[in-house]
C-alpha cells in the first residue's frame, strides 16, 4: 500500500445560483417558476443559474503532510473541505480518502446551550464521531486544554464566548483523526486562544498526522504548512512550498495601478451593512499609483457605504510584506476622540484615509488587508489581499551602500555619534 | 511519529468520494457504527425538554391526562359516543396513547432535519440518524403515560388481557409509521418548507379517519378494507382489544395488511431520504 492519505481526482462541485441565494423554494414558487419557465427557457438557453464552485481540482496528499490551502473569499476552499469531510456531495470527480477524517469546519456545531460544559463535551464528541469510551478517556484533557474546570456543571448559555470557543475546539482538537480537515477556526477568540489553538495545531501536525488547513491568516499558514494550494474562482491554480504559494496569492494579478475596485462577486452577503467600494494608494501628489517612494508620505483610502448604522464599526488595515509578514495593524478609529465620535456610524457613504508617514517602508512589495469589524460583536467584511504596492527606495537612508537592506521597514532614524573619552 | 504512521497502515478502510446517482444503498452498517449518536441526542433531547420547566417530567403525564378530560367532557358526557361499553375515559385514554406517540413522532422527525440545520451543514454522518433519535424522546413520554393509564384502569377496574404481549410490536408499528411518513416529510421540508405548514393539518384529518375518538366498530363492513389501509386503526383498535379486551375490529388479514403498508411507508421513506441526502448539506 502506498503511503497516500488523499487522493483527490477532478473534483467538481456544482450550486444553483437560486438554490444558493434563496436557500430553499416554497411551493408557491415551484409553481409560478413551472408556469414562468418556458419563457425562461427562451431567455436563457444556456441555463447560466448553475455555477461551478469547484472544478478540476486534483491533487494527492501523503501521510503526515500538512498543507495549507488558500485563495479568496469564494475560490472554493470551503467547499473543498466540505467535499472531503463528506458533508457535501462533489459534483464530478473522485476522492479517495485513507483513514478517519476530522473536521473542524465549525467548532461547537451541535452545542446546545442549556446543557451543561460536561454533557456537551459527550455530545459534542458523539456527534464528531467519538465512542464514548475514547471520550472518557480524553475526557481530562479536553477539560485541561479549555481551562473550564470550575465551570463544568454550568451551562454553557452561561460561558463567557471566550470559555465556550475553547471548550468547543478542545472536543474538536481532541478527536485525534488520522487526517484532519480544519476551516479558518482561528477567525474567533482572542489573541490567548489563537495561541493555543496554533499550538495545539502544530502538535497534530508533528505527530505525524495529515492536515489540511484553511486560513486567511498568512502568518498561521506559514507556521503549520510546508505546502500549499491555490485556489481561484474554483479551480486550482498553483501547489508549490508555502513561500512560494503565499507570495504568489498575496502578489498576482494585480495590474491594478494602486487601486482595487470591489466587484459583486467580491463581497459575501453576509458582509451587509458594510459594502466595501474601493481600496487605494496615492502618492503625496494625490496621484493613485502602484508605484510609491520610500521618503514620500502614502496615503491609504478605504472607500465604503453603510446601508444602515452600525455600532463600534471600525475599518482596520494590515500591511504585510509579500510573504505575508505582518508590518503593522491600525484602525481608523484607534484615537480615543475619534472611536467616541464614531460610536455609531450612520448609514452613507464614506472614506477612511491614513497616511503612512514618509521614510517608514523599506523597497519591496507591500499587500494591504482590509477589514471591517464591530470589536466582539460581528467581522462584516475582511480581504487579506486588498491591494499590493511597490515602494522604491530612492534617496531612502543608506543608499550610499547597495546591498539589500533587511526587515521591511527603513525608517530615518536621528543618529548621533560621539566619541567616548574616558 | 513512525508509531503514527504504523497505525495509520493498520486501518486500511478507505472512503471512497464520488457522486452518487438515483437511488442509493441505505448504508445501515454507517447506522450501526454511529449508533451512540442516536443514544447521546436522545438523551440531549430529554434532557433539554424539561431542563427550564417547573413542572419538569411531569408535563409528560399532564398533557395526554388534561386532553382526556376535555375529550371526556365533549365527547363521552355530551356527544355520548358508542364506547364498545368501556368508559368513556378509559376508551379514550387507551386509543389516544399510541396516538400521540405517532402523532408527537411524526411532528418532531419531520422538523428535525431543518432543526439541525447547521449540523447537517457542516458535521458529516448517516443523516438518517436525525429523524431516528428525534422520535425516541416521544416513546420516553409514551411510556411515561403508562402511569396514568395504570390509574385509570385501576380506577375503573379492567385488567389487560393476555393481548398486552403485543404492545411492544403494536407500539413498534406506530413508530414505524411515524418514521416512515417522517423520513419522506423531513427531506421534503429541506426543499419545501411548505410541508411544516400542511402536516399539522394533514395529521388532524389523520386523527378522524383513525378509530382514536371513536370505536372502529362503527365503521361499516363494506368501507372496512379501506379503513384498514391507515396502518395507525391497526395499532389502536390493537391497543384497546390488548389492554379492554373490546371484540376486535380488523380481521387478522386486514391487520396484515396495515402493516405491510406501514412497512412499505418506512422502507420507500428511507430510500426516498437516502436519495434526497446529498442535497441536504447544500439546500438547508
Amino acid at each position: 500500500m502506498s503511503n497516500i492519505a488523499v487522493r483527490v481526482e477532478d473534483i467538481g462541485k456544482q450550486y444553483n445560483i437560486f438554490t444558493e441565494n434563496i436557500k430553499y423554494q416554497t411551493l408557491r414558487d415551484k409553481i409560478v417558476e413551472t408556469v414562468k419557465s418556458p419563457l425562461k427557457m427562451l431567455l436563457n438557453p444556456t441555463g447560466s443559474q448553475k455555477f461551478w464552485a469547484l472544478r478540476h481540482v486534483s491533487f494527492e496528499l501523503e501521510h503526515g503532510q500538512v498543507m495549507g490551502v488558500i485563495g479568496k473569499n469564494g475560490a472554493g476552499k470551503s467547499t473543498l473541505l466540505k467535499i472531503l469531510s463528506r458533508v457535501a456531495e462533489p459534483t464530478e470527480g473522485i476522492a479517495e480518502i485513507h483513514g478517519r477524517v476530522g473536521s473542524l469546519l465549525e467548532v461547537g456545531t451541535g452545542f446546545h446551550p442549556e446543557l451543561t460544559g460536561r454533557e456537551n463535551i459527550y455530545l459534542n464528541g458523539a456527534i464528531l464521531g467519538m465512542k464514548r469510551t475514547e471520550i472518557d478517556r480524553k475526557f481530562d484533557e479536553i477539560v485541561a486544554f479549555s481551562e473550564i474546570d470550575k465551570f463544568l456543571d454550568t451551562p454553557v448559555k452561561r460561558y463567557s464566548s471566550g470559555m465556550y470557543m475553547r471548550l468547543a475546539f478542545a472536543v474538536s482538537a481532541h478527536l485525534e483523526p488520522e487526517i484532519l480537515v480544519v476551516d479558518e477556526v482561528l477567525a474567533v477568540g482572542d489573541a490567548e486562544f489563537q495561541r493555543k489553538c496554533l499550538g495545539k495545531m502544530s502538535d497534530v501536525a508533528s505527530e505525524g498526522r495529515t492536515v489540511m488547513f484553511v486560513s486567511h491568516n498568512m502568518s498561521a499558514i506559514q507556521r503549520l504548512t510546508q505546502e500549499c494550494i491555490v485556489l481561484e474562482k474554483g479551480q486550482m491554480i498553483m501547489r508549490a512550498p508555502t513561500a512560494k504559494a503565499v507570495d504568489y496569492y498575496l502578489t498576482h494579478d494585480f495590474e491594478s495601478g494602486g487601486e482595487h475596485k470591489y466587484t459583486k462577486d467580491e463581497i459575501p452577503a453576509n458582509a451587509r451593512p458594510f459594502k466595501p467600494i474601493a481600496v487605494r494608494v496615492k502618492t503625496a501628489k494625490g496621484i493613485t499609483t502602484d508605484n510609491q517612494i520610500s521618503t514620500e508620505p502614502i496615503t491609504v483610502e478605504v472607500e465604503y457605504s453603510l446601508d444602515s448604522n452600525i455600532t463600534g464599526l471600525r475599518i482596520g488595515i494590515y500591511l504585510m510584506t509579500s510573504r505575508g509578514e505582518f508590518v503593522f495593524t491600525s484602525f481608523d478609529t484607534d484615537e480615543p476622540s475619534k472611536f467616541e465620535h464614531y460610536r455609531v456610524r450612520k448609514a452613507g457613504h464614506y472614506v477612511s484615509r491614513c497616511v503612512i508617514p514618509a521614510d517608514t517602508l523599506n523597497e519591496g512589495r507591500f499587500v494591504i488587508g482590509i477589514n471591517a469589524s464591530s470589536y466582539m460583536v460581528k467581522r462584516y467584511f475582511g480581504d487579506e489581499r486588498a491591494l499590493n504596492f511597490n515602494v522604491n527606495s530612492t534617496g531612502a537612508p543608506g543608499m550610499q551602500w547597495v546591498e539589500v537592506r533587511s526587515g521591511p521597514m527603513r525608517p530615518r532614524l536621528d543618529w548621533e555619534i560621539k566619541e567616548v573619552r574616558s | 511519529m513512525k508509531t503514527a504512521v504504523k497505525e495509520i497502515k493498520k486501518t486500511p478502510d478507505v472512503v471512497i468520494i464520488q457522486p452518487s446517482k438515483g437511488w442509493v444503498s441505505l448504508r445501515l452498517r454507517d447506522l450501526w457504527l454511529y449508533r451512540e449518536l442516536i443514544y447521546f441526542l436522545t438523551w440531549r433531547d430529554l434532557k433539554v425538554r424539561y431542563k427550564q420547566s417547573v413542572l419538569g417530567v411531569f408535563w409528560a403525564v399532564l398533557k395526554p391526562f388534561m386532553n382526556m378530560v376535555v375529550f371526556s367532557i365533549f365527547f363521552g358526557s355530551l356527544a355520548k359516543m358508542p364506547s364498545d361499553g368501556v368508559p368513556y375515559p378509559l376508551f379514550y385514554f387507551v386509543g389516544s396513547l399510541p396516538w400521540a406517540l405517532f402523532g408527537d413522532s411524526l411532528s418532531v422527525a419531520s422538523r428535525s432535519l431543518v432543526s439541525h440545520g447547521n449540523m447537517v451543514s457542516k458535521i458529516f454522518f448517516p443523516r438518517l440518524i436525525i429523524p431516528l433519535s428525534s422520535v425516541m424522546a416521544s416513546v420516553v413520554d409514551f411510556l411515561i403515560s403508562f402511569v396514568i393509564l395504570g390509574g385509570l384502569m385501576i380506577y375503573y377496574k379492567y385488567a389487560p388481557t393476555i393481548y398486552a404481549l403485543w404492545l411492544p410490536l403494536l407500539m413498534l408499528l406506530a413508530l414505524i409509521t411515524s418514521l416512515g411518513v417522517g423520513f419522506w416529510t423531513s427531506a421534503l421540508m429541506v426543499r419545501y418548507r411548505d410541508v411544516g405548514y400542511i402536516l399539522p393539518f394533514v395529521t388532524n384529518l389523520w386523527m378522524f379517519i383513525t378509530p382514536v375518538l371513536y370505536s372502529a366498530s362503527m365503521i361499516p363492513e363494506k368501507w372496512k378494507v379501506l379503513y384498514s389501509l391507515n396502518p395507525m386503526t391497526g395499532v389502536v383498535e390493537g391497543f384497546r382489544e390488548a389492554l379492554l379486551g373490546t371484540p376486535p375490529a380488523l380481521s387478522p388479514l386486514l391487520m396484515g395488511l396495515s402493516v405491510l403498508i406501514s412497512l412499505i411507508m418506512f422502507v420507500s421513506g428511507m430510500f426516498y431520504f437516502r436519495r434526497m441526502e446529498k442535497q441536504f448539506a447544500d439546500m438547508i
